[in-house]
């Protein structure tokens, strides 16, 4: 019995390795794929300009960490050491020994090398299966040295499309709330930053209150609430050029905006007399259009990729729930039936599922739910996190979580977390200072 | 024998203990009422006046924005006061605790500043004396992550505005 286990295992291992790399992205993944990234061999001229212009003194050896680390924090991928690397980077590059990284049971590998050419950039990779013994990837960009940590971002990227077969999502931003001071009296500020935490910039000073920041689809505009003036109302932010407006001109207050998914219009909440409804503005002609009217709150509204529909939180049964629609108000219908209150509906970008925050016995649940309400899963519970906001990608979720306060109401914190659809690999997104209201943008190179 | 016998007694006495200590639940869910009704506060703590014994702020149950008893009665003493004060406007401040979700919250704000308004206006206060902002959870007074500061947090305060 025990022999014929061993030859089973020893024959899928034979399928395994005679079989290309790939990435199960579908499920959990508890056997992160061993990945070897080569530091990028940069030549001894190069180094020094690139001393010279960025301050970085092996910018290969940089640009390898960034890709290392969003594998890492991926979850589906596990980089190896760097010093059981057996093999220089430059002739790895040139030609892999690949017995050396299969000793280190490396199953891809990647090298590559960076050079200076006419004050640009020039990297070129290459990827490898290691049983396989072939090169299975090679590209070659050319850009401005100090672009170099996005660099390593679309390395990723191309990795992480390459193996799992979908779209990566690493060169991409988030923008989101940076929070300080005390609980009663809390600063913030609008915050943009890389994917990784880093290259993080203010955009507003923390004189007013804002809130809820979202990317337009091609991540130049900001649509968000401030409380300029101690006028509660949705503005629109031009990242470039630092113009803002307000959006409409309603006598009260909007809140809870978001773009429509070709960018032309923002859907957002207008209260006045003690109720919420939901209305679009059009950008352009700045015609205004109601889109709810019942006497409940009606907020938080998402449209789906398609834009033929809006999804978004209403108490009209009672208690905050989740509704479909057609975009332009009809058909209404409750999608959420489970116990606890349900809000902050996101529609994923690929039109299958529809991420949310519960309320349940005290507890606050991140989860997911397909567009009809049915198939509901639980991703994550803790005391308060709410607000997901999907990867371009549709298979992670970043998130906002806040911590109880002791008897004396200190020791309270706010700060951003991201989890796999599946459940797995929840992460702490660093951030310099506490976070809340995360947005995640679109990729911004393709 | 003896030790079953033991076991059984075992047994009988911890479901009293269990019977007992239920019962001291209860009771502190009486003495907590002293600041709380339901889970209304009623307390003084944050409370302020706006003049002379009249109160500030009215307070909420959870997700309602129904007026109790005594909410009724801060608010006939504000408009008493708003009466004789005709040159006065104000500003009703709406927020909600922090177990809801932002966007939420800052509509309900407004909902609670609201039934603060409408009961105002039936005492005979112009609606053009009174402005209304929603803070949802961003302004607590109560930093505590525990039941009776959020009953401190669910409130309509009223402030004067000029």
């Amino acid at each position: 019995m025990a022999i014929l286990r061993i030859i089973i295992i020893f024959f899928l291992f034979q399928v395994k390795s005679y079989s290309l790399i790939e990435v199960d992205i579908t499920r959990g993944n508890l056997n992160p794929l061993p990945i070897a990234v080569s530091p990028l061999a940069t030549d001894k001229d190069s180094k020094k300009k690139f001393e010279n212009e960025v301050k970085i003194d092996d910018l290969g050896a940089e640009i390898s960490k960034v890709v290392e680390n969003n594998l890492m924090t991926s979850g589906l991928f596990n980089p190896l050491p760097k010093d059981s690397f057996l093999q220089e980077p430059d002739i790895a590059h040139f030609k892999p020994r690949f017995e050396d990284w299969k000793l280190i049971k490396a199953q891809a590998l990647i090298t590559g090398k960076v050079e200076y050419i006419n004050e640009k950039l020039r990297v070129e990779f290459r990827m490898w299966d290691v049983l396989a013994a072939k090169e299975i990837m090679a590209l070659a960009f050319t850009t401005v040295p100090s672009n170099w940590r996005r660099v390593g971002h679309i390395i990723t990227d191309k990795v992480y499309e390459r193996l799992t077969g979908e779209k990566g999502y690493f060169d991409t931003r988030i923008i989101y709330v940076a929070e300080e001071g005390p609980k009663t009296q809390r600063i913030k500020k609008l915050a943009i930053m890389d994917q990784d935490g880093f290259n993080t910039k203010y955009l507003t000073l923390g004189n007013e209150l804002v809130l809820t920041p979202r990317f337009n689809p091609t991540n130049q505009m900001v649509t968000y609430l401030s409380y300029f003036r101690n006028l509660p109302r949705v503005y629109l932010l031009d990242i470039e050029t630092g113009i803002q407006e307000v959006v409409g001109d309603f006598p009260g207050m909007t809140f809870a905006p978001r773009f429509s998914p070709d960018g032309k219009k923002i859907i957002m909440s207008f209260a006045t007399g003690g109720n919420s409804d939901i209305y679009t503005m059009d950008l352009e002609n700045r015609v205004v259009e109601r889109i709810t009217n019942h006497p409940s709150i009606d907020t938080s509204p998402s449209y789906s990729p398609d834009g033929k529909y809006i999804c978004f939180n209403s108490d009209r049964s009672g208690y905050q729930q989740i509704y479909i629609m057609n975009s332009d108000g009809s058909n209404v219908k409750r999608i959420s039936f489970g116990r606890g209150l349900y809000g902050t509906p996101v529609w994923s970008p690929r039109g299958d599922l529809i991420a949310f925050t519960k309320l349940h016995s005290g507890k606050f649940y991140i989860g997911v739910m397909r567009t009809d309400g049915k198939g509901e899963r639980l991703l994550t519970e803790n005391f308060y996190q709410e607000a997901p906001s999907w990867s371009p990608n549709g298979r992670v979720l970043v998130f906002y979580r806040e911590t109880k306060t002791d008897e004396k109401g200190e020791g309270f914190s706010a700060k951003l977390w991201s989890i796999d659809l599946t459940g797995y690999n929840e992460r702490q997104v660093p951030t310099k200072t506490d976070a809340s209201d995360p947005s995640w943008s679109s990729l911004l190179s393709n | 024998m003896t030790l079953n016998k033991i076991f059984r007694n075992t047994l009988i006495l911890i479901s009293a203990c269990l019977l007992l200590s239920a019962c001291a639940t209860q009771k502190t869910v009486t003495t907590d009422g002293s600041q709380m009704q339901g889970d209304v506060y009623t307390g003084t703590d944050t409370v302020k006046e706006l003049a002379p014994g009249v109160p500030d702020r009215v307070f909420f149950a959870t997700n309602e924005s129904i007026l109790t008893t005594a909410s009724r009665e801060t608010l006939r003493k504000q408009a008493e006061y708003l009466r004789k004060n005709s040159s006065m406007n104000i500003v009703l401040e709406g927020h909600a605790d922090e177990r809801g979700t932002r966007e939420y919250n800052l509509a309900l704000g407004e909902r609670r500043a609201n039934a603060a308004k409408d009961y105002l206006m039936t005492y005979g206060i112009s609606a053009s004396r009174i402005s209304v902002i929603s803070y949802g959870k961003e302004r607590p007074v109560d930093s505590g992550s525990n039941a009776l500061a959020w009953s401190k947090n669910r409130r309509s305060v009223t402030v004067k505005a000029n």
